[in-house]
């Protein structure tokens, strides 16, 4: 039994299929649910057009043990498919993690924001997304001095916040602007999102989502309402959607000059 | 020097409290004594209840004194290694342990019920996990402890023995 090919999967109940010698319950209970989740993945997959997702090992568990430390989170932003205006994966992401415009722009958080780039001599204008590049080797970890910037193995850049002591180097440190400083006391943060006063905090490629076997809220919702330009995956995993459109279509990375190779990739910028 | 001064302090105090508790009279002192004989009677806290239909990954006397220990290994297992199994989760804790204000709503820390406070402020110990951390349920989040805790022993003594380390 294998769902791993998300288009063709016809997911018959678990009673129907054939079962090789004597299920134990418990690979019977696994084998529910993993339908089940297939199910899903299938139902979303077949939206026009899109394929929201491409996942590595076809790991489909609802609350995991540890991550996958042979994967490499990335993602993949069709600049051309990103429309003027459109902000579905800032609104996404706001509401997603619990941060927003509280009209101080000078002080508020961005994990996620919109760039509008022009060429100075063609005149020609694009826009696109920006969050945390989640760099193979993050100058954000260099240089702070607890530990708190890390890298996880599957290539997501963290902040510990149990570690952060607010010192903000980590800001300075990363070409991308990516990080923020939480400046006021909160309430009511999110249970899988925390956020607090006096650490600084940035894109988690919505590490908590990725976990679940989800994708990042920012892509969903360019998927669903946006322009499509958002593709989520592993690129370490050669068969995955993301690694192999990596491989065809020419990318760049967001100045690839600094050598931090980072995870998110742009075609047509 | 700040040390021996500190001692003599000490050493001071200890006097006039065990000449208070032994009911010498100082001049002056007879009021200030009953109150501390008072002070030192602080009512053992009312612990609010759990949510009804659930159980604890363990029994209260181990939670009291380890829930400290389980939370700091629970938390690195998460943040560094992905882990993200709902026992000894801060949300699960969250979730079972939440108190319903005077308005329906769940209490934050704020208040002095929240299930964390009421032995927090009884032991004079602060948290500071609600700096960043939501310390009640999301309104309508259904999804957490919607049944007991099926603890596998095996994954129990795994756990504890990381606390140890």
């Amino acid at each position: 039994m294998s769902c791993t090919d998300k288009e063709t999967c016809t997911c018959t109940p678990a009673g129907s299929l054939p079962v090789d010698g004597e299920a134990s319950p418990g690979i019977e209970a696994g084998r529910r649910a993993f339908i089940k989740a297939g199910g899903a993945f299938a139902t979303i997959a077949l939206t026009p057009t899109v394929t929201l997702m491409s996942f590595g090992g076809g790991k489909a568990n609802a609350a995991q043990e540890s991550l996958d430390p042979k994967a490499r989170w990335g993602l993949l932003i069709d600049v051309a498919k990103c429309g003027t205006g459109c902000s579905e994966c800032v609104s996404a992401c706001q509401k997603e993690n619990g941060w927003q415009d509280t009209g101080h722009p000078e002080t508020d958080a961005q994990w996620i924001r919109k760039v509008t780039v022009k060429n100075p001599k063609s005149g020609a204008v694009a826009e696109l997304p920006v969050m945390c590049q989640h760099c193979d080797e993050p100058p954000c970890a260099d240089v702070c001095p607890t530990g708190a910037s890390f890298k996880r193995a599957d290539g997501i850049v963290l902040v510990d916040k149990h570690l952060c002591i607010g010192c903000r180097y980590c800001m300075m440190a990363c070409p991308y602007k990516a990080r923020s400083f939480i400046h006021e006391t909160l309430i009511d943060q999110k249970p899988y999102a925390p956020r607090g006063k006096g650490t600084v905090e940035s894109c988690t490629m919505c590490v908590h989502r990725v976990d679940r076997g989800e994708i990042p809220a920012c892509v969903e919702s360019c998927n669903l309402t946006g322009g499509g330009a958002m593709m989520f995956g592993n690129l370490n995993d050669p068969q995955s959607e993301i690694a192999k459109r990596v491989a065809e279509l020419t990318s760049t990375q967001l100045r690839p000059d600094l050598g931090v190779d980072p995870g998110v990739h742009y075609t047509y910028l | 020097m700040k040390q021996r001064i500190r001692q003599v302090l000490a050493t001071a105090l200890l006097a006039v409290a065990l000449g208070a508790m032994a009911g010498i009279s100082w001049p002056g002192m007879a009021s200030a004594g009953e109150a501390s004989i008072q002070v030192a009677a602080v009512p053992a806290p009312a612990i609010p209840e759990a949510k009804p239909g659930t159980e604890c990954v363990r029994d209260p006397e181990f939670m009291r004194r380890n829930h400290m220990d389980m939370l700091k290994h629970k938390r690195d297992l998460t943040v560094h290694e992905g882990n993200r199994l709902p026992e000894f989760s801060l949300n699960e804790c969250i979730a079972c342990h939440a108190v319903k204000g005077d308005d329906g709503k769940n209490v934050t820390v704020a208040d002095s019920r929240h299930f964390c406070r009421s032995c927090h402020d009884y032991a004079a110990v602060k948290v500071d996990c609600f700096q960043c951390h939501a310390s009640r349920p999301e309104a309508g989040d259904t999804a957490l402890q919607s049944s007991p805790h099926g603890m596998n022993v095996l994954a129990l003594s795994e756990f504890l023995k990381g606390v140890q380390e």
